[in-house]
């Protein structure tokens, strides 16, 4: 049985990965699972300083899923390549740094100090508040896009996947968008942003009063974005997107996706990547597929 | 070396305590044996629909039984679902997560010490293994805002006079004045002109500022355990942290995980602001 995927020239050893945030550096999991198990590790948005990320409560849960409003809180890059990187290597993990910013120079920075690190892919998070336009993300504006997608290439050394946000009208139009400033491959979807109210105290139940929707309640967009940007642009895809079974994985393959991202299911089983990697090799055995590409987007 | 386990855990016994509070024994050995005070369970729900674990903290950890004695409040859907629980069932958990009360500098070992042990409503459980395990000369001020719950528990450990522990004493509050004191545990801690030399609380946000802000005021130790919404309950997420007053070194931020860092903080730590 053939597991192993191609993103832009690297070869993983199968098609799960875990969604960044959701994950820590890695290490946190250490005890429940083999990280070098795992197709890839993806790290925690890492930004060019540390951030302290917005006041609690950060956390909310909402049916079939929940709202984080994290804020993006990092250690920033120094640090994370001195003690994170090192320890995903010793490990034998593969990794996707997920990088964050707020500003094109920001980005750029950690860009650059990666680029001698041993990190396989780079996967740009543009859903970050861009300050220099008024805290519009960068990834809900095309022309942003392009430019911050250029930019970034221009100095990369690894591939470069840039991760889209599902909070824009045409998804599509931003796949284009990366595509033409050079990304390597894309990844869909982010959260979406929600809210909940506590009806009781009347007030925000996120300290942020926003939040992002993740879990099982988002997989339905996942797999119809997935499978839009899969029909318009030939880029790889990394989906993700409420992830809880093997099954699901094999729906966002189906959809187009070449490797799969875990990301809430681990709150709610901190085993869960192990078992969405058993149950993708159970599904392949069932149906009698050797080779795990020939389910990309055979919808 | 494994500090916490996933597994399932069966129940051995539930019953309801006072109105609206349970207390529940799991069969969980290896949790049971790794556990010390002050450190929590995450137990999860049978509804995929509610996704994320309930932390509850550890009230009794007998490694012998393999047994965990959990007390808990109703207070939405996931707690209301562990209280049909019943002799036989199980469920899934995670623990024993957290930091404990104990912190290792501190050094627990003069059964001279003199120890305040306070805890207000549904943050008095963890203490009870405190209790239990720690020497010195303590007092366990109980704060209740009407039913008592767990008193007699402590009544019991107080009577059981075991030198090598040092001794027990137990004092009362109730909001509404129908046992003890009347009035809140600071209340009763200057009525009655309770001392301590260290103290370690549980309760709400309210009480525990107080008690902060009691210590840092005499001068004594005060380790404090806090409350924050959790998604992982390991350390990965970020979405548990209290602010704190130095940059942690883990964080590289003025932030501390509540869920791995503590649950258990120094007063002095802690940036309430
Ligand atoms: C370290 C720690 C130890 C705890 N120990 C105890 C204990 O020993 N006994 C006890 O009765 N309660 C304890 N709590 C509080 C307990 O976790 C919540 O009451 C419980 O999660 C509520 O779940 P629910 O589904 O009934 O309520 P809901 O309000 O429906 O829960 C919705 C979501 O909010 C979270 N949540 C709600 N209230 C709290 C809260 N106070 N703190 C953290 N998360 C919350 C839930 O976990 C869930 O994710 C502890 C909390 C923490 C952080
Ligand atoms: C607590 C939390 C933190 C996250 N942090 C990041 C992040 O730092 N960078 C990023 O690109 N996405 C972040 N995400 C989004 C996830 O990587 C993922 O895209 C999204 O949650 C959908 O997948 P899921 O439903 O499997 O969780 C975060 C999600 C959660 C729940
Ligand atoms: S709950 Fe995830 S870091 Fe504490």
């Amino acid at each position: 049985m053939k597991l192993a995927v191609n993103i832009a020239g690297v070869t993983f050893k199968n098609p799960v990965t875990t969604a960044s945030g959701t994950f820590g550096s890695g290490a946190e999991f250490e005890e429940f699972v083999d990280l070098a198990a795992l197709g890839a590790v993806t790290t925690k948005g890492v930004a060019s300083q540390p951030w302290e990320g917005n006041p609690t409560p950060r956390i909310a849960e909402t049916y079939g899923g929940m709202l984080n409003a994290v804020g993006l809180q990092n250690p920033g890059i120094e640090l994370f390549c001195r003690r994170d990187i090192p320890h995903l290597k010793e490990k034998g993990a593969s990794i996707i740094v997920n990088v964050c910013g707020h500003s094109e120079k920001e980005y750029l920075e950690v860009v650059e100090r990666l680029s001698g690190e041993p990190v396989d892919l780079l996967e740009i998070n543009v859903s970050c508040p861009n300050v220099k336009e008024g805290g519009i993300a960068f990834g809900q504006k095309p022309e942003a896009l392009f430019h911050i997608t250029k930019a970034v290439k221009e100095i990369a050394r690894q591939p470069v996947v840039m991760k889209l946000s599902p909070n824009v009208t045409d998804i599509t139009e931003m796949a284009r968008a990366a595509e033409a400033g050079g990304a390597d491959a894309l990844s869909l979807i982010n959260t979406i942003t929600g809210m909940k109210i506590d009806i009781h105290r009347r007030q925000f139940v996120l300290a942020n009063r926003t939040g992002g929707l993740s879990g099982p309640a988002i997989r339905p967009v996942a797999v119809r974005m997935i499978y839009q940007v899969h029909k318009a642009c030939p880029l790889p895809i990394i989906g993700m997107g409420g992830v809880m079974t093997g099954e699901d994985a094999i729906e966002l393959i189906m959809a187009g996706a070449s490797m799969v991202a875990v990301g809430t299911a681990n709150f709610h089983d901190p085993c869960a990547t192990m078992k969405v990697l058993q149950g993708i090799e159970t599904y392949m055995k069932n149906y009698h597929i050797s080779d795990i590409n020939e389910l990309i987007g055979c919808i | 070396m494994m500090t916490m386990i996933k597994g399932t855990a069966m129940v051995l016994s539930q019953k309801m305590i006072a109105d609206g509070i349970y207390d529940l024994v799991l069969s969980f050995p290896e949790a049971a044996r790794l556990a010390v005070p002050g450190q929590f369970v995450d137990l999860y729900c049978r509804s995929a629909a509610r996704l994320l674990p309930r932390p509850i903290s550890i009230c009794e950890a007998d490694a012998r039984e393999g047994s965990l004695r959990l007390v808990y409040r109703t207070a939405g859907a996931g707690t209301r679902e562990f209280s049909h629980l019943k002799a036989g069932d199980s469920l899934e958990a995670v623990g024993p997560l957290g930091n404990g009360f104990i912190s290792p500098e501190d050094a627990p070992a003069r059964n001279t010490e003199k120890v305040l042990l306070i805890g207000g409503g549904i943050g008095i459980p963890p203490l009870l293994e405190l209790a239990r395990r720690l020497p010195g000369e303590k007092i366990a001020v109980l704060g209740y805002k009407d039913a008592l719950f767990l008193k007699d528990d402590f009544d019991r450990l107080a009577g059981r006079a075991d030198p090598a522990l040092g001794s027990l004493r137990v004092a009362v509050a109730t909001e509404d004045g129908h046992y003890g004191c009347q009035g809140t545990v600071l209340d009763l801690i200057r009525e009655q002109k309770l001392e301590g030399e260290i103290i370690y609380a549980c309760g709400p946000m309210p009480m525990l500022k107080a008690v902060s802000a009691y210590a840092l005021d005499r001068g004594i130790k005060a380790r404090i355990s806090l409350e924050e919404r959790m998604a992982c309950g390991i350390g990965a997420c970020l979405g548990c942290i209290t602010k704190v007053k130095h940059k942690d070194h883990h964080t590289n931020v003025h932030n501390r995980r509540v869920c791995k860092d503590g649950p258990v903080f120094d007063a002095g730590e802690v940036d309430f602001s």
